[in-house]
């Protein structure tokens, strides 16, 4: 009897199978390998060797990190999807579909039909890492996540597609106190969809459905989210016992089709092939040797607040809390800025109770002799510490920070943070913050990315950073996303690049991250003389170090770069100049409790979850809110062309309009362009007697009713949910759906061109191809352009003709109606904004144009960003009311899309008015706006004018455009204050 | 020394002088057809470096200086072009750029500008950019298109086309390995030596090369062992570039896989008929509607011939611009152009239709044509052919090699599977 050995190595666990010739199982073996995949596969071999000893074999490897050692080692290798499949055919035959996930792979095998196969693209969301990753996030092991899951009440929807995005979410729901337990089920209903949006494409999941793979294997709560997701009952839910091993067993079976060769040769191959390393690209090291170290450490360890002692000072003190995203950090200070206590820890989640702990502690040690006059809080649990503590003040981080960085050097003209979680940049002009830069979305969470992978590797992050101070051979990890270097590394490993290697790479590669792809820069003259550098993340030797490198610049790190934003909220404080702070005494905090409790907002279609925050003695924080409705307050009514817009759309162009709708009634899909197009429609179809037929506002519940039919998981939002909308207008059972594809916008005459970007004008046929319900419809998308009103004309004549037999009279007259339509609507736009303008000098109050595209003003895409900068009392106008108000003029970039010429020209406009700002709404995905935005913000710096990114996609997160857009306000404010 | 002169707009210009002085870099996309294209340009007396480069350091100089959410071959194209500013040795106030410029409704078009703003953050604004376009948008003195090298390069493409075709069909199979490409330089240097004395450019002449290239091709040994065909498609420059794709090519190779690359030459008339197209959609002068039919008829002609030529061989051949477009219908509208538009899911019929169902569709991350013509097209394409396997390929400068060879792996291992599974349902006779 031949004994066959499937081994699966995969990016974090190694599993060994052994099957006798009846496919029976004699030995399996499921173990992580900290990247030593290897070593431990020959472990686990060596303990089976009785079994196999002396014996012919047929042994064959599998796996995403297989396939490497296979190769060096000389070993026989099957692709991991494939035998998988094998193993299903073999054990359980009549399965219709298999979901596997792994460490950093999801896969999907449909059986039935034609075979097919697939897995995740080059991201590594909703797999076993994400959850990992969310994991640590929350401080608590993988087990416990899963069994806080199973006590959920409420989901939140939170994007798994990126670990970073999902921290990002999770991040504010954990700090404004959402409960651990429904976040942990919300973390696996983002694994779920992911996988159910991202594998299948457009094949529907149904029959008998077989669950494998490590995270399915052990968690509970995970499964079921599936089951409950896609509404399988027990016999069409297989989880098989030995699920976590099917790859491996498929392999071994596999293994038929190839030689037998004695054990004891396949073991010391694979041993041997240890010393098999092939070329890694590397860099130089970070110091030369431990004289270089030194003095470095000795240079920034120079910059430091006088040391004082709680203990025995007498007088005055001012208290700074950063509540952070996955840190607490509360200092004490004396007047002087001298340091009587500091306190930096991970919030484990709930800042509320560390910063009371923190309180306690601090009030005991102050007794009679200290007493604090003044406190500050910042950060993003800002909101909530400041309510639940009664602080004096609140401000946004990014002022915080200035100050803190002042204390140490005045001079300061660039300061950058990197925290946990986000990154923060801005330039100091004239003693004002100006040029904020925040890390956008995809590329949030450097420092907790270090934390999570030294984890992942089985090291503490402060040993693990030290690794890769003296090694010789820093391995060049790419500056891209930190998520996508987690192939990086595991390529890295592959290649015999050592754990020292590997961490510093991942040092210096998230310094890159930090130059080139937040701030952009080209040099270190970019940046500034003096900077100072602060966050958690750069008492990482290695970064600071990596940092001067890149640079070619020495820079100042204090030595309490973790704090800095505390130390500057004390400061901030001190300069109240209070007699009494209002903070919560020693007695009021012995009765202090906190409950936090999930609710959905109904007071408008927004639904926000809001969290609702109660204190003893009837103090209440509500979070989560976008509009200030569910405090109790009336909605702060400040004009907003936006929402004007929005409203006059959905309420003025659907219905017969003139017509009596005798023809039928007729869908259009309300998305993309068709925000600037439908006026024309609109005028168009009632005009030939159509009833026009909207689809749904959008919604989340609408985006995932056509989520399963999205190809292309990196396409931006807005694009993916026509496919809901395009669904509903079938359910509603329209005659016809009209969604033309349009190469061509309407020529404004201010570009060198009016294409639409390709999404736009091509996406109907997307839909034709991939939804398959508008099969069951008339889906109408042919190519028209409306800029030539003559050669439009024959041709929708033809048309029409062709498709209603309608006569070419009615539809000139018909087309004539539609322009005017469109001309009347693009006039009120003009006019209102011009009235909003009005309104806004009269009452004195500053004007934010919102620059993107017209389906930006949907409130499902901008996720209530028009009503947030209203609450802030901004009034709000759009591109494209005041576009027209110049004209063409030459750009450093190919000006050829109408709608981003709109946002240049806005721009351009903007310059010229003193009391108007712009913000731009990027969403993510959008190729355009790679080009888009490094000209919005040349054109407004060249204007004097400051340039605020919102970067939005499918999830909102509030919390991150709070802090820009109070950047942008205090930023205004300072220049306000330097003017005079 | 040649002065610097600026057009009205501000434009540095390519003058008569820098002709003489200064090494114009170009970079390489097909690399035998752009390395003919140089030849020419060599022979038209400017001085071109063909960039061959292929290194992180090319990536880091993109990261710096272009945008990191651009497409990834503009990123590539202008970080390569910059690292061999900076490091291939040149002295920089001697060299100008080629780049080519578009002008379709995609990101691409953009290139040349964000090459122009790259080199000015890089501190090189003196480098003058050299536009190669048909639409006659940027004009540079010292160089210019004429009609006879355009004819020259149209020419040169059209033996890419059919000496890569060739290649990859012997290459897999050939005894001694370096036969192919030994065979594949002698032909290019031959053909360039021809065009420099006027031969080999007329429709003639160039049917009694193929044939001649094509015999010759024949006459390498090869084994007789059966290889899984895979079809690469995608975006034009990571479908083409080994540096874009990671040399594909030669993981597939590694495989024991035959690639099969769909040329350059329906690309160009793609490019012709937009122009036809948008006449008929949108309205325009009869005579530019007039005079692209004509252009294109012309090279329609010689695809023709290229394909008659393969024909008389024992190697397999492509099939018409006219089939593909055919093929197309019910998927995508004529209308649809940015990008690589309706090509592109016409290449992957072709291929299926002509035994290729295994397909790799490359596409730079985040690549908007390709959300809609490439990866937007699979569903239907595996609904109307259920033996399709087509795996669809990011790339960009965090994707790592390891996933994507891994990902085609799946193909390779799929192709295998769903041959099985055909022979087994032809078999049964279901």
């Amino acid at each position: 009897m031949i004994l066959r050995v499937g081994i699966d190595i995969g990016s974090t666990t190694v599993k060994v199978v052994v099957l006798d010739e009846d496919n029976k199982l004699l030995f399996r073996s499921y173990e992580r390998h900290y990247s030593k995949a290897r070593e431990r596969a020959c472990e686990t071999l060596r303990s089976i060797e009785d079994m196999l000893k002396g014996r012919d074999v047929r042994l064959v490897v599998t796996g995403s990190a297989g396939l490497g050692v296979a190769k060096t080692a000389g070993l026989d290798f099957v692709q991991e999807v494939y035998a998988t499949a094998a193993a299903v055919n073999t054990y359980i035959p009549d399965t219709d579909a298999v979901i596997e996930l792994g460490g950093e792979d999801a896969k999907i095998i449909f059986f039935g039909g034609a075979l097919e196969e697939r897995m995740n693209g080059s991201c590594a969301g909703g797999t076993g890492a994400f959850i990992d990753q969310m994991a640590t996030l929350m401080n608590v092991t993988v087990n416990e996540l899963d069994e806080l899951s199973l006590k959920h009440e409420k989901i939140y929807p939170i994007a798994s597609r990126c670990g970073v995005f999902a921290k990002s979410d999770i991040q504010p729901i954990l700090n404004q106190g959402g409960r651990k337990e429904d976040v942990a089920a919300s973390i696996f209903q983002a694994v779920v969809d992911q996988t159910v949006a991202g594998l299948t494409q457009g094949r529907e999941l149904k029959g008998k459905l077989v669950f494998l793979g490590g995270p399915l294997h052990f968690l509970m709560g995970l499964r079921e989210r599936f089951v409950d997701t896609l509404q399988l009952d027990e016999d069409h839910a297989v989880f098989p016992e030995d699920g976590d091993c099917f790859a491996a067993m498929g392999a071994a079976l596999c293994a038929s089709d190839y030689e037998a060769r004695p054990f004891d040769d396949l073991l010391r191959l694979l041993e041997e092939s240890r010393a098999a390393t092939s070329v890694v690209d590397t860099m130089p090291p970070l110091f030369e040797n431990q004289a270089d170290y030194d003095a470095f450490t000795a240079r920034h360890n120079a910059s430091t607040p006088p040391q004082l002692d709680i203990h025995t000072y007498e007088g005055d003190a001012y208290l700074g809390i950063d509540a952070g995203s996955t840190t607490t950090k509360i200092v004490l200070i004396a007047p002087d800025g001298g340091l009587l206590y500091d306190y930096y820890h991970s919030n484990l989640g709930n800042p509320v109770a560390i910063v009371l702990e923190q309180l306690k502690e601090i009030y005991k040690l102050c007794g009679n002799r200290i007493h604090i006059k003044g406190s500050a809080v910042t950060g993003y649990g800002e909101d909530l510490i400041k309510n639940a503590f009664s602080c004096d003040l609140g401000l946004v981080e990014t002022v915080a920070h200035y100050r803190a960085a002042a204390h140490f050097n005045p001079d300061v003209d660039f300061i950058i943070d990197i925290g946990g979680q986000d990154m923060k940049c801005f330039k100091i002009r004239n003693g004002a913050v100006d040029s904020i830069m925040l890390n956008e979305a995809c590329s949030s969470g450097c420092g907790s990315f270090i934390e999570t992978f030294a984890k992942a590797l089985g090291y503490d992050i402060a040993d693990f950073a030290k690794l890769g101070l003296f090694t010789r051979k820093p391995v060049n990890l790419g500056s891209r996303c930190t998520v996508f270097m987690n192939s990086s590394v595991k390529q890295a490993q592959k290649d015999g690049a050592s754990v020292e290697d590997i961490s510093a790479g991942l040092s210096i590669s998230i310094v890159k991250n930090a130059i080139y792809k937040v701030i952009r820069a080209a040099s270190a003259d970019d940046l500034g003389q003096h900077i100072v550098v602060q966050g958690g993340t750069f008492h990482n030797d290695a970064v600071l170090r990596a940092f001067e490198q890149e640079l070619g610049r020495e820079v100042t790190r204090p030595t309490i770069a973790g704090i800095m934003g505390a130390f500057g909220a004390a400061l901030a404080a001190r300069d109240l100049k209070l007699e009494q702070s209002s903070l919560l005494g020693e007695t009021a905090l012995q009765s202090f409790t906190h409950t936090a409790k999930p609710v959905t907002c109904n007071l408008c279609t927004n639904h926000c979850s809001l969290t609702v925050n109660s204190f003893d003695g009837g103090r209440r924080f509500i979070s989560g809110n976008r509009c200030s409705r569910p405090l109790g307050k009336e909605k702060a009514e400040l004009p907003n062309l936006m929402r004007y817009k929005y409203h006059s759309l959905r309420t003025t162009y659907s219905g017969k309009g003139q017509g009596d709708g005798s023809r039928g009634r007729i869908g259009i899909p309300f998305g993309l362009n068709m925000y600037e197009n439908l006026p024309f429609w609109f005028g168009f179809f009632t005009a030939l007697n159509f009833e026009v037929v909207l689809s749904p506002e959008s919604s989340r519940k609408l985006y995932i009713k056509g989520q399963r039919t999205i190809p292309s998981d990196t396409v931006c939002y807005p694009a993916k949910l026509l496919h809901g909308h395009v669904e509903a207008l079938v359910e509603m059972g329209v005659d016809a759906i009209w969604y033309p594809c349009m190469s061509y916008n309407n020529d404004e005459g201010i570009g060198d061109n009016h294409y639409n970007c390709p999404v736009v004008a091509y996406y109907p046929e997307l839909l034709a191809a991939n939804v398959p319900s508008l099969k069951t419809t008339r889906f109408l998308n042919p190519y028209v352009g409306l800029w030539r009103r003559k050669d439009f004309t024959k041709r929708i004549v033809k048309m029409m003709e062709q498709e209603f037999s309608i006569p070419w009279k009615e539809t000139r007259a018909a087309v004539d109606n539609a322009y005017d339509e469109y001309h009347s609507y693009i006039w009120d736009v003009h006019t209102m904004g011009q009235q909003y303008i009005d309104h806004a000098r009269e009452h004195g109050l500053p004007i934010v144009v919102v620059c993107g595209r017209p389906y930006h003003i949907d409130p499902e895409i901008n996720h209530g960003i028009d009503e947030l900068l209203t609450s802030f009392g901004f009034v709000v106008l759009t591109e494209d009311a005041l576009s027209y108000r110049e004209g063409y003029a030459p750009r450093k970039v190919l000006n050829q899309w109408t709608f981003q010429s709109r946002m240049y020209n806005a721009a351009r406009y903007v310059c010229t008015q003193p009391d108007m700002q712009v913000v731009q709404l990027v969403s993510f995905g959008c190729g355009t706006d790679a080009i888009t935005t490094d000209e919005m913000r040349s054109i407004l710096e060249q204007g004097g004018k400051l340039y605020t990114q919102l970067k939005i996609d499918d999830i909102s997160n509030l919390g991150a455009v709070k802090i820009r857009i109070r950047s942008l306000m205090a930023a205004m404010e300072e220049r306000k204050r330097r003017e005079h | 020394m040649a002065e610097l002169k600026y057009d009205k707009d501000g434009r540095l210009l390519f003058t008569k002088e820098m002709k003489e002085e200064y090494t114009i870099l170009m970079p390489q996309m097909l690399p035998v057809h752009f390395g003919m294209f140089r030849q020419l340009l060599v022979l038209e007396g400017y001085k071109v470096d063909m960039l061959t480069t292929n290194h992180r350091g090319i990536v880091d100089e993109g990261l710096k200086y272009v945008h990191n959410d651009t497409c990834y071959p503009a990123l590539l194209v202008i970080g390569q072009l910059i690292d061999a500013i900076k490091h291939g040795g040149y002295d920089p106030h001697k060299v100008a750029l080629f780049i080519t410029q578009t002008g379709g409704g995609c990101r691409a078009s953009n290139y040349i500008h964000l090459l122009r703003k790259a080199l000015e953050k890089a501190g090189l604004e003196f480098v003058p950019v050299i536009s190669v376009n048909l639409s006659g948008l940027e004009k540079n003195p010292g160089f210019s298109l004429t009609l006879s090298l355009v004819r020259k390069l149209i020419y040169a493409m059209l033996y890419g086309d059919l000496l890569v075709n060739a290649a990859n069909q012997v290459r897999p199979y050939e005894l001694t390995p370096g036969d192919t490409d030994k065979m594949l330089d002698g032909w290019q240097s031959r053909l360039i030596d021809g065009f420099q004395a006027g031969k080999g450019m007329s429709r003639k002449q160039m049917r009694r090369n193929f044939d001649a290239i094509l015999a010759d091709f024949e006459t390498i040994p090869v084994s007789h062992e059966e290889k899984v065909r895979v079809g690469v498609v995608g975006e034009i420059y990571v479908k083409f570039s080994p540096l874009g794709n990671n040399n594909l090519e030669d993981f597939l190779l590694s495989e024991g896989a035959e690639p099969v690359v769909p040329g350059l030459t329906d690309f160009m008339i793609f490019k012709i008929f937009n122009r036809e197209v948008d006449v008929n959609i949108y309205g325009g002068l009869w005579a530019k509607k007039k005079f692209c039919q004509l252009f294109k008829g012309y090279i329609e002609a010689c695809q023709r011939d290229m394909i008659a030529a393969l024909k008389k061989t024992r190697f397999q051949a492509p099939g018409t611009f006219e089939n593909m477009h055919r093929l197309v219908q019910g998927y995508l509208g004529d209308g649809n152009k940015m990008g690589e538009g309706w090509l592109l899911t016409g290449e992957m019929l072709e291929l299926i239709h002509s035994g290729v169902p295994n397909i790799v569709c490359t596409q730079p991350f985040g690549c908007l044509p390709n959300h809609i013509v490439g990866k937007g097209m699979i569903r239907k394409l595996k609904d109307d052919y259920p033996y399709s396997n087509i795996v669809a390929i990011d790339y960009d400068p965090g994707a790592t090699k390891i996933n994507q060879e891994n990902r085609i792996k799946l193909m390779l291992a799929n192709a295998k599977a769903l041959a099985k599974q055909e022979k087994e349902l032809a078999g049964s006779g279901v």
